[in-house]
């Protein structure tokens, strides 16, 4: 697998221009469904890629400062490095992105490095909601994430390694070697986190448009709004590829990919379609109690 | 129980003249020296526990205000309404928001719109509906609101004014004579 | 100590700190050409997001557009929170003076390109309250206005039939008022602080 670098490069903008489209895409395929959900014609599937190109196109701006500056940056620079560390299709030259040995904590960290990126610009911005809409944001991630490690935690000790690559590899086979199967309790824990993290009810009290104006990205207009939700496009694909690669065996060819991250995201869609939502406190009541003994007791059965 | 407790008005306080509107609704005039006396005795004595409104009428052609307070009774199911009249030169009448905080809102608005003080009144001169509002108190007699609106806005040209009566006698009798 | 409206918040800083509140006067910015603008006035059009800020009785009838019955998200509108993320502005009826300065301040603070919609008569010639004391006239004496919508209020689907001419203004290119505020800014100026006495905000609200 010796590819020239330039070859590199461009493979991995391909890999990237087609999870933007993808993650995009089911953005807009979800608010088609909540629209459904609610007795309407929603807006069509591609209704974010309009909206991108209008934000886009914004003839002024204002600007807060330096910080407010590289907000949309770092997030976006967080939702590119969560991505192209993790294999995407296994065995492809195109797909599989720089998946190097111990990339399972280089991703855990770009997953975290997002959101204190938009934290410092949101907080630049001087606007008092999101200022709220931060504090908010940033303790409900801290609370999630504790039963999302522990489940990572089990994972490596059941296969010896830190390589996504190699944990993909040991899930072939057939249905049965997926961790789903294998190890069920952090599984469970991993998809209850990845509720956290969608942030879809009833975990949206961060960015709930009834309580506060959007909450963090109150202030970010124009480009850097744009910014921020082509993020949003890139990132969630690149979560749903990680669970995808984790628990349920990884993809062989790309039908695979978009069959299984579909599916997945529709666990939380379905969530978030029935329930109302928490307020901070309660979700992190929430998931400092059940999830994470889940996870504890994931470890622990497998270390005995 | 409103005649026994109309009789014990008129013997405590000086009143000059009682205005039975239904059988639950009463309305007493009084002079503006026992009003606060007779409006605090009313609620903690005769159980008119509830302000339902102040409000003022403009009375240009004998020159007063004249205030109303209304209060409500929850065991009789009844109002009763103190009518009180102020010169129109020099209003200014007792504040009441010791008995019931919420008295300071119809305050602050009465001396807006009408230019009646409460001295003491916690924040009556806050701008409150009308922000920097340099003219008389706009709800009295004496101000013309058209001639104001036409100066200080711009009115589209071409806005006609029918006469209500007449223009609905052409359009269903067209043909008949005026009687 | 009561704090005094009627001065800006950086009146006594020093100079080097007062560009935290930007009190520059505005400038236009030319559309580009051709192509590129008709294909970003495509997506303009299609994807409207209006602020959601009822102003007077129009207010009432804007909510039911999100539901099920009328739903205006599937021409791609949608409601925003803030001016800085939307480009609608849409006038619901009578303006006060009170909210007169609101909504120059809200208008202001929309960045560019911005359209506006009237509703009802109250915004062409006065309507009801024509005889007012405290409500303007003729909103378009004071902010700029692509399209009016007659009615007292307009039905909901009425109210869409509005935005749908609005979309067709966008795709046209005829939808430049924001550039026509900023050269006529002295004479809108004049008319706005003629009625809004108290002024305490900048010149132009960035």
């Amino acid at each position: 697998m010796d590819t020239p670098l330039v070859l590199k490069i461009l493979y991995s903008l391909i890999s990237l221009a087609v999870i933007t489209i993808w993650g995009l895409s089911l953005g807009g395929i979800v608010r088609k469904i909540y629209a459904r959900v609610q007795g309407r014609i929603g807006p069509p599937f591609w209704q974010p890629f309009i909206d991108i190109i209008k934000t886009y196109g914004k003839r002024t701006a204002v600007t807060h400062g330096i910080m407010f500056f590289l907000g949309p940056v770092f997030r976006i620079a967080g939702g590119i490095g969560t991505y192209l560390f993790i294999p995407a299709i296994l065995g492809s030259t195109i797909f599989s992105n720089f998946s190097v040995s111990g990339d399972v904590l280089l991703v855990m960290y770009f997953i975290f490095f997002g959101q204190l990126g938009m934290a410092l610009g949101a907080g630049e911005s001087g606007h008092p909601y999101s200022a709220i809409g931060v504090a908010r944001g940033l303790a409900q991630m801290t609370a999630f994430e504790v039963p999302f490690a522990l489940s990572i935690i089990a994972i490596v000790i059941q296969y010896h390694t830190l390589n996504i690559t190699t944990i993909v590899l040991a899930q072939q086979g057939s249905i049965l070697n997926w961790t789903l199967f294998t190890n069920p309790l952090a599984t469970i824990a991993a998809l209850i986190a990845m509720l956290g993290m969608n942030m879809h009810n009833p975990f949206s009290v961060v960015l709930a448009p009834q309580e506060i104006p959007i909450g963090p990205p109150t202030e970010f207009h124009g480009s850097y709004l744009a910014l921020m939700q082509t993020n949003r496009g890139i990132f969630n694909a690149a979560k749903l590829v990680l669970y995808m690669n984790l628990f349920f065996g990884g993809a062989t060819n790309i039908f695979a990919l978009i069959i299984k991250t579909f599916s997945i995201y529709m666990i939380s869609v379905v969530v978030g379609v029935s329930f109302p939502r928490f307020r901070t406190d309660q979700s992190i009541k929430f998931f400092l109690f059940v999830p994470t003994l889940i996870a504890l007791l994931a470890i622990i059965i497998l270390v005995l | 129980m409103m005649k026994d407790i109309l009789k014990r008005l008129t013997e405590k306080f000086p009143i000059s003249e009682i205005e039975e509107q239904r059988a639950n609704m009463i309305f007493v005039t009084m002079p503006k020296i026992n009003a606060v006396q007779c409006i605090s005795y009313l609620k903690q004595f005769e159980g008119f526990t509830h302000l339902v409104m102040l409000a003022a009428v403009d009375y240009i052609e004998d020159g007063i205000f004249q205030l109303t307070y209304i209060l409500h009774n929850y065991e009789l199911h009844t109002d009763i309404g103190i009518r009180v009249q102020i010169d129109r030169k020099q209003p200014v009448m007792e504040s009441i928001h010791t008995l019931w905080a919420q008295a300071r809102t119809y305050q602050q608005e009465l001396k807006e719109m009408f230019g009646i003080d409460f001295p003491g009144s916690p924040d009556i001169d806050e701008p409150f509906l009308l922000e920097g509002w340099q003219n008389i108190p706009p709800m009295r007699k004496d101000f013309d609101t058209l001639k104001y609106s036409q100066e200080t806005f711009f009115p589209r040209p071409g806005r006609k004014h029918y006469d209500p009566q007449k223009y609905m006698k052409e359009k269903l009798y067209p043909d008949k004579e005026p009687e | 100590m009561k704090k005094d409206n009627r001065l800006l918040p950086n009146q006594d800083m020093p100079d080097f700190e007062r560009d935290y509140f930007c009190d520059a006067h505005p400038e236009t910015v030319k559309p580009l050409k051709g192509f590129i603008e008709k294909f970003l006035n495509w997506a303009r059009a299609n994807s409207l997001w209006i602020l959601g800020f009822g102003t007077g009785c129009g207010a009432i009838e804007l909510r039911p557009l999100m539901t099920a019955r009328f739903d205006m998200f599937r021409y791609g509108m949608a409601p925003r929170p803030t001016p800085r993320q939307s480009c609608v502005f849409v006038i619901g009826g009578y303006a006060s003076i009170k909210t007169l300065k609101r909504i120059v301040r809200s208008y202001e603070q929309i960045q560019a390109p911005k359209f506006v919609l009237a509703l009802g008569s109250c915004t062409i010639n006065g309507g009801m309250y024509f005889d007012s004391y405290n409500t303007i006239n003729r909103i378009d004496h004071y902010i700029p206005v692509d399209a009016y919508v007659t009615g007292c209020m307009p039905r909901p689907e009425a109210i869409i039939a509005g935005l749908r001419k609005l979309q067709e203004l966008i795709k046209q290119g005829k939808a430049e008022k924001a550039n026509e505020y900023i050269e006529n800014f002295e004479w809108y100026k004049a008319n706005q602080k003629k009625v809004i006495k108290d002024w305490n905000m900048p010149d132009y609200n960035w």
